[in-house]
């Protein structure tokens, strides 16, 4: 992989389905995962909702796209933080949220889960360190 | 005049479901549908204020946008009934009108 030029974080705020953002969000994702930089997707708020696992979406008429959330990895997304504070006021856990596994092309490495749950705290510190921080 | 009143967004973002919860009347129906689904699901914070609103009106939750969310009938709130798309019709027919809180 190239060296790195800039931080860029996804910042996710709305649930799927009621409202264009999630889906919008996916897109320029992966669309921005052609530009070598290093990414990460933030789920705060309503957001979280997104990575609910066992999502269908055959009763409503929507494509389903929360499958793609699990490709992630593929796209050189490594970093994928969930807000604990938004689990916990929606009464989930992150047994409720998909796994994303990520393979370091490199090193080779593989990580079999990369969605990690954080406090507050680390939420500030994680939005501080980022370049640029694209809003859903 | 019996009412039932739809609910699509959710309670942690918008106040549609409270303001709906405090001017319905006492024996009308509340249907959640899209977002709305997700005030229906136990253990959340919004719980308490969809329980306060089960002693007043019927509480119903359109089952295709559950599921499409990821969630099971399992997960909701006691005494909370899903519908499917033909008992959302026949809800609507059983109300003298119905009022969407957007």
């Amino acid at each position: 992989m190239s060296e790195v030029v800039k931080k860029f974080m996804y910042l996710n705020r709305k649930a799927p389905y009621g409202t264009i953002y999630a889906w919008e969000s996916l897109e320029v994702v992966l669309i921005g995962a052609a530009f070598d930089q290093e990414v990460s997707l933030m789920f705060v708020d309503d957001g979280v909702y997104q990575l609910v696992k066992g999502q269908d979406t055959a009763g409503i008429g929507m494509k389903n796209f929360s499958p793609t959330y699990r490709t992630l990895g593929d796209y050189e997304v490594r970093y994928i933080y969930v807000d604990a504070d938004s689990l916990a006021a929606r009464g989930l856990t992150q047994d409720d949220l998909v796994a994303i596994a990520y393979e370091d092309m490199d090193t080779e490495e593989e990580i079999e889960n990369i969605v990690e749950v954080v406090d507050a705290a680390r939420v500030v510190e994680l939005m501080d360190e980022a370049d640029v921080v694209f809003s859903f | 005049m019996s009412i039932l009143h739809t609910v699509n967004k959710s309670p942690f973002e918008r106040n549609s479901l409270e303001s709906c919860l405090k001017f319905a009347s006492a024996g009308s129906a509340v249907l959640l549908i899209e977002d709305g689904v997700y005030a229906a699901l136990a253990g959340s914070s919004a719980e308490s204020l969809v329980k306060s609103g089960l002693d007043k009106v019927s509480v119903y939750v359109l089952g295709p946008d559950l599921k499409a969310r990821g969630f099971r009938e399992d997960r909701l709130i006691d005494g909370i009934q899903v519908v499917d798309y033909a008992g959302f019709v026949d809800l609507a027919t059983e109300h003298d009108k119905l009022q969407a809180w957007l």
